[in-house]
């Protein structure tokens, strides 16, 4: 236990009760350690906006839940009237609908920006390896957040959508009927589906985030924030305080930076909110405004846009699909054995794990591959500390054509999103096919392509121009 | 103003428009979409609303007395609207039975409190686009039950409510060569040709589809105009806030270097 602290003489009222408070609670110390005394690089830009703004939305996102549950009915034969009730007699109940039906996509918009930025700084490599671990996980629990929250309005689009997507756990072999049985909590998606996956958004999943945001939270402070040039800045510090060369106090400098950012923000996100509160159809879908009807299926099922490139990932995979699949596992496994440098046994092993993977594949349907692909787009991100093994971190000092191939690999996600929007097609799904190649070669090959080309010289000091 | 931004957001939507397969049928009309800020034609709407379509579809989400945000107060909304004996503040409901509905139309008419956000599509238009074509292109077809067909939703079940209105119409169609591919022909619409007139113009009948239709656009988010208008308020505080806070952020970060 630390000792009690004494206030000095005639110190003012509100020092004295701040020593007390310190001698029971590190009150004064966490807002040191994490605020006024957290040094972060002077240079950031642009793309450090985001993980200020992504708390920004959580918190929206739960005060806005908190109001809407207190009129909203998860009861198959009430939701839907009563998120109409929402939007039209409980007052100001459409400001605070638009706000969580917007704030899911800003969510998205923000998190993926978020990761684009931890991707093209190396942000992710040593020390950082579980920030990035983390960040991951409050990702995909984001998504299974975003999936159940959607179901809750009880239209069309969140009937059909949750019925497609409950479905796929089917094909998963041996246990995939109980599965989806178990998840539905029936043999239709119906009363029981929604209250417990209200019972997950509103609570269960809720908590895990909070307590994973927390995670990333301190596991950041603790090692402190990378920066553009991929620079450690605890490596130069002033010799007399200790404090980093190129480091400034988190606040003010990075509160009142990220207060300007909150007020950008805020103008595009009300913008969408009071002028275009559907988006086009793609952050409230115009189907969802026609309650779940389960013996009317809709032309067309398409999940909401964030999904998209994981869906149109799930959709390549057809059975030709799965033979170049089985062929690559294959090529792999032959390459690892003439090149990897194994020892006996250890080839003998590879072949093996090879054969099993090849009869496995062409053994289950491809409807299962599919779904084993799009889960393994997501988890194949949680890796990608060790798959990095580029000396630098930064995109800056890494080769040139390497900003090219980050280009790409946005393009290709822009691709597979709009393919997912689209009822699927013969060139769709070849485009799709290419770019789930693609996406996977990006991760799986890192570790191949991120070492070779001319490196430039990573600079001692953080490149930063005065304001 | 508001002209202006709606009219940007109809365009910004037109392009954004996605979600959503291309059904059949028509092209869509583009509906007049100034007359959701006219207070006259929403009052002329709801009238057509609750005569001709509230006798069969309903819109339960939608209270009578919601009606006093167009204009109206509540004794005349309750001397001229509500036919049922509902109260005022009640929901707008029909007593139709659904079995009765399933054996004499062959479903249960859609309700209709939100179906002009439900019927926006991809590439064709907002749901008021196409609700303001399909009450307009209704046709005489002896091969359907009901008599009638209509351009927007082919086969459709529900009979031509407003025909006294419009009159009735014949549609010519003519075979054209596909021009994607020569060997197939394509049955195309060519135009209508009235047969019996109606008791209003042809003009006449399009304005009280458009009154009727920018009823159904209103109702579908009553608070639609005053949204808008309230975040014009919004981004001009945001828009002071964020010069306050640049400068802010300005004055702290000149003494980093």
């Amino acid at each position: 236990m630390a000792e009690f602290k004494q206030a000095p003489a005639g110190a003012s009222v509100a020092e004295q009760a701040m020593t007390w408070v310190d001698n029971r609670f590190p009150a004064s110390k966490l807002y040191k350690e994490h605020l006024s005394e957290y040094y972060a690089p002077k240079n950031f830009n642009f793309w450090y906006f985001f993980g200020a703004l992504a708390m920004l939305v959580l918190v929206i996102q739960i005060v806005t839940g908190i109001f809407l549950t207190m009129h909203y009915k998860p009861d198959a034969a009430m939701a839907f009237a009563s998120v109409e009730y929402i939007m039209r007699d409980v007052p100001w109940g459409w400001l605070v609908r638009y706000m969580h039906s917007t704030g899911a996509s800003a969510f998205f918009v923000i998190v993926y920006l978020h990761m684009w930025r931890g991707m093209i700084y190396g942000s992710y490599q040593k020390p950082r390896e579980l920030i990035w671990v983390f960040g991951c996980a409050i990702f995909l629990c984001l998504m299974a957040e975003a999936f159940m929250g959607y179901l809750l309005p009880w239209g069309q689009m969140s009937y059909w959508g949750a019925q497609v997507i409950i479905n796929l756990f089917a094909a998963i072999p041996f246990i995939g009927p109980d599965l989806s049985l178990l998840i539905r909590g029936d043999y239709v998606v119906g009363d029981a589906t929604l209250n417990r996956f209200f019972a997950f958004h509103v609570i269960a999943l809720p908590l895990v985030l909070l307590g994973l945001v927390v995670a990333h939270i301190i596991a950041l402070h603790e090692v402190g924030s990378n920066n553009p040039d991929g620079v450690e800045i605890k490596a130069k510090k002033d010799p007399k305080t200790g404090i980093p060369l190129d480091g400034i106090p988190f606040h003010p400098y990075y509160t009142v930076h990220d207060i300007l950012g909150v007020s950008v923000f805020l103008m595009i996100f009300t913008a969408v909110i009071f002028f275009a509160p559907e988006g086009g159809g793609y952050f409230l879908e115009f189907n969802n405004f026609i309650p779940a009807d389960p013996l009317k299926t809709p032309l067309h099922i398409a999940p909401v846009w964030y999904f998209t490139p994981y869906y149109s990932m799930l959709r390549a995979v057809t059975d030709p699909m799965v033979n170049v699949f089985a062929v690559l596992v294959a090529l792999a496994a032959v390459l690892a054995v003439l090149k990897g440098g194994l020892a006996g046994k250890w080839k003998v092993a590879v072949l093996v794990v090879a054969a099993v993977g090849v009869v496995a594949l062409k053994v289950f349907d491809a409807k299962f591959w599919g779904v084993v692909v799009m889960g393994a787009a997501v988890l194949v991100l949680f890796p990608l500390p060790w798959l990095d093994r580029s000396p630098v971190k930064s995109i800056r000092y890494r080769p040139s054509w390497v900003r090219w191939l980050y280009g790409m690999f946005v393009v290709n996600f822009f691709v597979l999103g709009y393919l997912g929007i689209k009822p699927p097609s013969d060139i769709g799904t070849l485009v799709s096919q290419a770019g789930t190649l693609f996406y996977f070669g990006f991760f799986l090959l890192m570790p191949w392509w991120s070492r070779i080309g001319e490196f430039k010289p990573v600079p001692d000091r953080v490149v930063f121009h005065a304001h | 103003m508001k002209k202006l931004i709606l009219s940007l957001l109809a365009g910004l939507s037109l392009f954004t428009s996605g979600a959503q397969a291309a059904g059949d049928g028509v092209a869509w009309d583009k509906f007049p979409t100034e007359r959701i800020t006219d207070m006259a034609a929403l009052q002329n709407g709801a009238k057509l609303f609750a005569n001709y379509c509230l006798n069969c579809h309903e819109a339960a989400f939608m209270r009578y007395n919601r009606l006093r945000d167009i204009g109206l107060t509540e004794p005349q909304i309750k001397d001229n609207l509500v036919f049922t004996g509902a109260r005022v503040g009640d929901t707008m409901k029909v007593s139709m039975d659904a079995k009765d509905a399933k054996a004499w139309f062959g479903g249960v008419p859609p309700d209709l409190t939100l179906i002009a956000r439900s019927r926006s599509a991809a590439g064709k238009g907002s749901g008021a686009d196409y609700i303001y074509t399909y009450l307009r292109t209704y046709y005489r077809d002896d091969t359907k039950a009901t008599g009638w067909n209509n351009l927007a939703l082919p086969n459709v079940g529900m009979p031509h409510v407003l025909w006294e209105l419009q009159g009735q119409q014949r549609a010519i169609f003519e075979d054209r060569k596909d021009p994607n591919d020569a060997t197939k022909t394509v049955h195309t619409f060519k135009e209508f040709e009235q047969i019996s007139a109606g008791t209003m113009s042809p003009a006449e009948y399009n304005l009280a589809v458009a009154d009727l239709v920018a009823y159904l656009q209103w109702m579908s988010e009553p608070n639609q105009t005053s949204r808008v208008r309230l975040g014009v308020f919004v981004l001009l505080f945001l828009a002071v806030f964020t010069v306050i806070a640049w400068r802010l952020n300005a004055s702290f970060w000149k003494d980093v270097k």
